[in-house]
């Protein structure tokens, strides 16, 4: 009996599809099989894409289905890159992908290496901290909103518990200068389990044997830390700081809950800003050019990062 | 006649009552916002339900998100709603996208005429263009921003020498914003009964039209102008005018020294409950929620008093309140013309009244009785008197989010100052009215 996957593939099938098939190469049965994923791919993602490029040098508006749509070239994009007001979202967005990134690293990778230690109770220590990544962010954002309230807000207590200042002298959420840091405290705490869920993997695929090894050739423990555990764990933190990075880039609902983008626009990060040009104002065309941006941003960012993750990999 | 003649004639007629049932009685969905007067207006429309044979369905959305959901409704061409209350700055937009049905012909058919309504209500909720007699809603639920305030504190001994020690003047209800001002300071974190207190509640809300519907209130009784001469979408020193610019300041003042703490993203939830709780001596809110007000145990009652929103240079208050439209994507327009004939009969009208909406109608707001009827009814008159809206344009969102974005930067935010924030409001302004190419 052949090998030819057609042959197989007939031989499952009842004679008269059989017949018909019978005759197609491996290559037309692999078009055929992955056709309707491709079909769906284009449809979903790719014609949606083609299209927002196209709307970009327009200036549609969604809402208003009789008005002439007139090309207008680059403008959309020009306006954009020239709008001191977008690139306040973008500082406020590099700030909030920074900060979080640094801190859930930090802690994730601190809080994974504690919990690899065997100790009792270890198990259930894993499950309570990764209950925070678990819960919706809407819900988050709402009871953070509880906590930060500066007359009822069981955080502002804790802080004026040990500063000693008043519970309601600082606004977490309404002052210029918290309200930044108020969105980047909740995404850590929501998200760090996430990160400290890779690094643990990244742990425990480290083989005991190396340690043993190092152990033998007397290297200190703070070596083996930044020559074995450090190197060896790098690719799982570099996915995890992929991984929230992007999801981070595109942040809405959370920021949303908590402060609207506010106060001013001092959280309005570029996902709020770009909503709102989309599906508050209307501006399809202008919000489509603004939306390329972004896309362009994040997928050459992307790419260049994966390029150094599969470097790092290769070592 | 034989009993097989009969029984046929009986089947056929009652076939054709069937029939002529089915094609009247329809399934009506009024679309609006989800707060009281919506609760008072189910209530109501039992008598259309029960006079007509139709059914009437609610889809009542929370007011932060009723714009955007309904808006969506609309541009989608969505025939959710048959009839929709909406708010007064779509009416433009309904008018010119083609969402609301023109409603002229009707109005002369019927017997319905615009003259019996308050003017002021006719041009902000029915008109496009405005001031045109091209009529697209019928003016349902009449509204203003409005101030309510402790009567009880305002008339304690001990309060008022305090207040006459640290101002050398009485405590009354405000006659003007700066009085409105320095009595909300006064309260300021003054302990009252062992608990600490604060003046205000006021609109700072971010995400929607809050902070542009309060600061407006002063805007307006400075004097504000949208533009130099009306149509003429001119708007350099009139938006940005001296007075416009300590209007603004004011409220920033207001903010930054007479609300209670956190009080950075508030809107008309939040300065009820800032109120009912007993946190604030004065509060602004729509004219709509001062029924609830006053019925409420706890504050409301001997406990509560109304006053239109202070005059400054001028007289003037924010308008509120919206007119009943039939959508243009309805399959059941001829029963919703009919609600809206119903809606517009005088005694409907005074029922309205009776149970917590605002009639727009002269009926019952030129009734002798009227103005004792309600101890805010008064108020209500006299801010109807003086209302503003905002830009009733198509384009209004962008207009208003763009002075979302500037009001709220500058007055919560702290950043910059008000002639900045006014004229960058000018500058986003002029970009929105050419891109719609009337500049």
């Amino acid at each position: 009996m052949s090998d030819r996957t057609i042959d197989r593939v007939a031989s499952a099938t009842p004679p008269p599809v059989a017949r018909k098939i019978r005759g197609l190469s491996d290559r037309a049965i692999a078009w055929i099989f992955v056709a309707p994923t491709i079909f769906l791919l284009l449809a979903i993602n790719i014609f949606p894409l083609i299209w927002t490029i196209r709307l970009s040098f327009t200036n549609y508006k969604a809402n208003r289905i009789g008005r002439e749509v007139k090309e207008i070239g680059f403008r959309n994009y020009e306006r954009i890159l020239t709008d001191s007001d977008i690139w306040l979202n973008m500082q406020a967005t590099a700030h909030f992908l920074i900060w979080t990134i640094f801190f859930q690293v930090l802690i994730g990778f601190t809080l994974a290496w504690l919990i690899n230690k065997k100790f009792k109770g270890n198990d259930l220590w894993t499950t309570i901290i990764v209950l925070p990544m678990m819960l919706s962010p809407a819900v988050v954002g709402n009871f953070w909103k509880f906590l930060y309230q500066p007359q009822i807000g069981l955080f502002n207590y804790i802080i004026a518990f040990f500063t000693g200042k008043e519970p309601s002298s600082f606004e977490m959420l309404g002052q210029v200068n918290l309200a930044p840091w108020s969105i980047v405290i909740v995404d850590t705490w929501m998200w760090t389990p996430f990160v400290m869920l890779i690094c643990l993997a990244g742990l425990r695929s480290i083989p005991d044997y190396i340690y043993e090894a190092a152990e033998i050739d007397r290297a200190s423990k703070l070596r083996q830390f930044f020559t074995i555990t450090i190197p060896m764990v790098l690719p799982f933190l570099m996915l995890a700081v992929l991984f929230r990075g992007i999801e981070n880039f595109k942040m809405f609902d959370l920021v949303v809950q908590l402060t609207g983008g506010g106060p001013g626009s001092t959280t309005e990060l570029t996902s709020i800003n770009l909503k709102r040009e989309a599906f508050e104002k209307w501006r399809t065309g202008y919000a489509s050019a603004y939306a390329i941006i972004l896309f362009v941003t994040v997928f050459g960012l992307a790419s260049i990062y994966v390029k150094a993750l599969n470097k790092v990999k290769e070592r | 006649m034989s009993y097989s003649k009969l029984a046929t004639v009986s089947a056929i007629a009652l076939a054709a009552t069937g029939v002529a049932s089915t094609a009247q009685a329809e399934d009506l969905t009024l679309c609006w916002a989800a707060w009281d007067p919506a609760n008072a207006l189910v209530e109501l429309s039992k008598d259309f339900e029960a006079q007509s044979g139709h059914n009437m369905n609610f889809e009542f959305v929370p007011w932060p998100n009723f714009a955007d959901r309904m808006l969506n409704e609309l541009n989608s061409g969505g025939k959710l709603c048959d009839l929709l209350i909406g708010d007064s700055q779509w009416i433009g937009g309904g008018a010119e996208n083609g969402h609301y049905v023109k409603l002229n012909d009707f109005f002369d058919n019927e017997g319905i005429s615009m003259d019996d309504f308050a003017p002021a209500t006719v041009y902000a909720y029915s008109t496009w263009p405005k001031g045109t007699p091209n009529y697209y809603a019928l003016p349902a639920m009449g509204d203003a921003n409005g101030w309510f305030y402790r009567k009880d504190w305002f008339g304690r001994e001990d309060i008022q020498a305090a207040y006459k020690e640290a101002t050398g003047q009485d405590l009354r209800e405000p006659q003007s914003q700066k009085e409105l001002l320095q009595i909300a300071q006064f309260f300021q974190e003054r302990e009252i009964d062992g608990k600490t207190v604060y003046g205000a509640a006021i609109f700072t809300e971010r995400g929607s039209e809050g902070i542009t519907m309060g600061a407006t209130g002063a805007l307006y009784a400075w004097g504000f102008k949208y533009e130099n001469e009306p149509g003429s979408y001119d708007m350099e020193g009139a938006v940005n005018s001296a007075e416009a610019v300590e209007a603004l300041e004011f409220y920033k003042e207001l903010y930054q020294t007479a609300t209670p703490p956190g009080y950075t993203n508030s809107y008309m939830g939040e300065s009820l409950d800032a109120f009912k709780s007993g946190q604030v001596a004065m509060a602004m809110n729509w004219f709509a929620f001062f029924p609830g007000l006053y019925a409420d145990p706890a504050t409301g009652g001997d406990k509560i008093d109304f006053f239109v929103n202070p005059p400054q240079n001028i007289a003037a208050s924010t308008l509120g309140g919206q007119g009943i439209s039939v959508v243009s994507y309805s399959d059941k327009q001829d029963a919703a013309l009919e609600y809206i004939k119903w809606f517009a009969q005088p005694d409907v009208q005074a029922k309205w009244w009776e149970l917590g909406g605002y009639s727009a109608h002269n009926s019952v707001l030129q009734d002798p009785g009227f103005v004792a009827s309600q101890p805010f009814a008064g108020d209500f008159l006299e801010a109807m008197d003086g209302v503003q809206d905002f830009w009733q344009e198509p384009a209004y969102a962008e207009l208003l989010l763009a002075m979302q974005k500037r009001v709220h930067d500058y007055v919560v935010a702290d950043q910059g100052t008000a002639q900045e924030a006014l004229d960058k409001l000018i500058e986003d302004w002029t970009e929105v009215f050419e891109d719609e190419g009337k500049l």
